[in-house]
């Protein structure tokens, strides 16, 4: 790996103020699982790599029933499943935070990073979207909110200005009657890319479908919401033909492509499937809270 | 070359202070500069665990991590699981389970092994394949292992 230097700032304003100096050569590290590899390889090469996980604002898990979730954008994934209250009111995300590689990458693996890196497969951001997430974002010229959906602009590129800091994800707490689910496919059991991700967040009143929201990975250049399905089902009867009529709109909105992982006919004919299994996931846990 | 920088840490319970360039792996640092040549290096790109190590109790890819983001924490390697002459149970069970071949991927193995009992003494065959998932070995089919595993916890459990 080519020399740097390595920064480990204590406090936001220290961070933005290292980014903001040294603009494109910096980036920040929270895990790491993504960013080594990338450096290891060639592909990135910041001369400053700022490690942000001494940032109290970056690293903490804080629900309040009535304000909902902040959760740090460097949190591990291994604070997250093990967290009871986060596994009570977001099942989805937990999921997708338990899915990211082994037990060694949780270990250090972040949300943040997942979404930072920009990949259209990272596996929490479609949970993300499903949940309404808003992305906290800190830099030289003050705060801004960014909505999950509209975070990554382009393969490996997100919306992050040179000096800017993602903060935290700023989620919504669930209401009553509602749930969140997370599934993937991959040819394996552990340990492998999604190749299509779907993420679903519902509310029921009864049989009737009161909210809902539907994300996906790894079907398009960027992670989507997809409105369409799921303003379909909001205000309808939630059943079996609705759930149907979603995963069509889901499949029209999806513009995969054909790579090692799967055709584009198959990652087509895999939205149809898990958007169908993953409302059946929420609405089954929704049905309990 | 770049300026080293003081880390301090503690490595299997003894407080270590070392200079690294900030460039190097921890991998790289235990290997290099500190000749703790029992965690292995594989893939560098997390996906085989021979290089797994603990971080304040928790299995990480040594490859994964910057020495100096060691700063602070509390490791634990390979070197550290016997008590001088005396195997741990993991060690002593892998031996005689047959558990190792050409044992590159046994020092990750014990180490994920270790973190998963400090957790779960008494864990369920399918909590020890889950728990050792990030470990790759190209020898042993991992029945061996498993057992092995599932041996020492009964043993001290
Ligand atoms: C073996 C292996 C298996 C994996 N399996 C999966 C999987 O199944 N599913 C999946 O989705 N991913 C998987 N990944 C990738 C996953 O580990 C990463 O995407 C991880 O979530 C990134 O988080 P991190 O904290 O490690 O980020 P880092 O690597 O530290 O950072 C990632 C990127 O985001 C930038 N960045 C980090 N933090 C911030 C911030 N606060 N503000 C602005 N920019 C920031 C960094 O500069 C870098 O470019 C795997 C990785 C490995 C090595
Ligand atoms: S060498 Fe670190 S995971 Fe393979
Ligand atoms: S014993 Fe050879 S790789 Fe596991």
């Amino acid at each position: 790996m080519h020399e740097i230097h390595y920064e480990a700032p204590t406090s936001l304003e220290q961070a933005v103020g290292i980014l903001a100096k040294h603009g494109d050569s910096a980036r920040p590290i929270c895990g790491g699982t993504d960013l080594l590899i990338q450096m290891r390889a060639g592909v990135r090469r910041p001369h400053y790599v700022v490690d942000v996980k001494h940032i109290a604002a970056l690293t903490g898990i804080a629900f309040d029933p009535k304000s909902g979730l902040r959760l740090g954008a460097a949190a591990p994934c291994i604070e997250i499943f093990e967290n009871a209250t986060l596994r009570r009111h977001y099942p989805g995300l937990v999921e997708a935070a338990h899915l990211i590689g082994s037990l060694q990458i949780q270990s250090r693996a972040s949300v943040g990073g997942n979404l930072c890196n920009g990949s259209p497969a990272a596996d929490t951001t479609p949970a993300l979207i499903a949940l309404g997430a808003v992305a906290r974002l800190v830099g030289p010229k003050g705060e801004r909110q960014v909505k999950v959906e509209e975070f990554v602009v382009s393969p490996g590129r997100t919306v992050i200005q040179p000096g800017e800091l993602l903060v935290e994800l700023l989620i919504p707490p669930p209401p009553p009657h509602s749930a969140d689910a997370y599934i993937r496919f991959i040819p394996r059991n552990e340990m492998d890319i999604a190749v299509v991700g779907i993420g679903a967040a519902i509310t029921l009143e009864g049989d009737r479908c009161t909210a809902a929201r539907i994300g996906m990975g790894a079907v398009a250049p960027t992670p989507l919401f997809a409105a369409k399905a799921s303003q379909a089902l909001v205000g309808k009867k939630f059943d079996a033909v609705a759930i149907e009529n979603a995963a069509q709109l889901a499949i029209e909105q999806a513009s995969p492509i054909d790579d090692m992982r799967g055709t584009a006919e198959f990652r087509r004919h895999l939205v149809g499937v898990l958007t169908r299994r993953t409302l059946e996931r929420a609405a089954e846990r929704a049905r309990r809270n | 070359m770049a300026k080293r920088t003081l880390v301090e840490t503690v490595i299997n319970n003894e407080p270590v202070e070392l200079l690294c360039e900030p460039r190097q792996s921890l991998l790289e640092v235990l290997r290099d500069e500190l000749h703790m040549t029992g965690t292995k290096e594989g893939c560098l790109t997390g996906d085989c665990g021979a290089c797994t190590i603990l971080v304040d109790g928790r299995p990480v890819c040594s490859c994964l991590m910057l020495g100096v983001e060691a700063q602070g924490h509390k490791l634990e390697t390979i070197e550290g699981l016997a008590t001088g002459a005396e195997l741990h149970p993991l060690q002593r069970k892998f031996l005689e389970h047959a558990s190792l071949q050409c044992g590159i991927c046994t020092p990750g193995f014990l180490m994920s092994a270790k973190a998963l009992l400090d957790k779960i003494p008494r864990p369920t065959e399918a909590e020890v394949r889950y728990h050792l998932a990030g470990n790759l070995c190209r020898c042993t089919g991992y029945d061996k292992i498993v057992r092995a595993v599932l041996d020492a916890a009964r043993e001290s459990g």
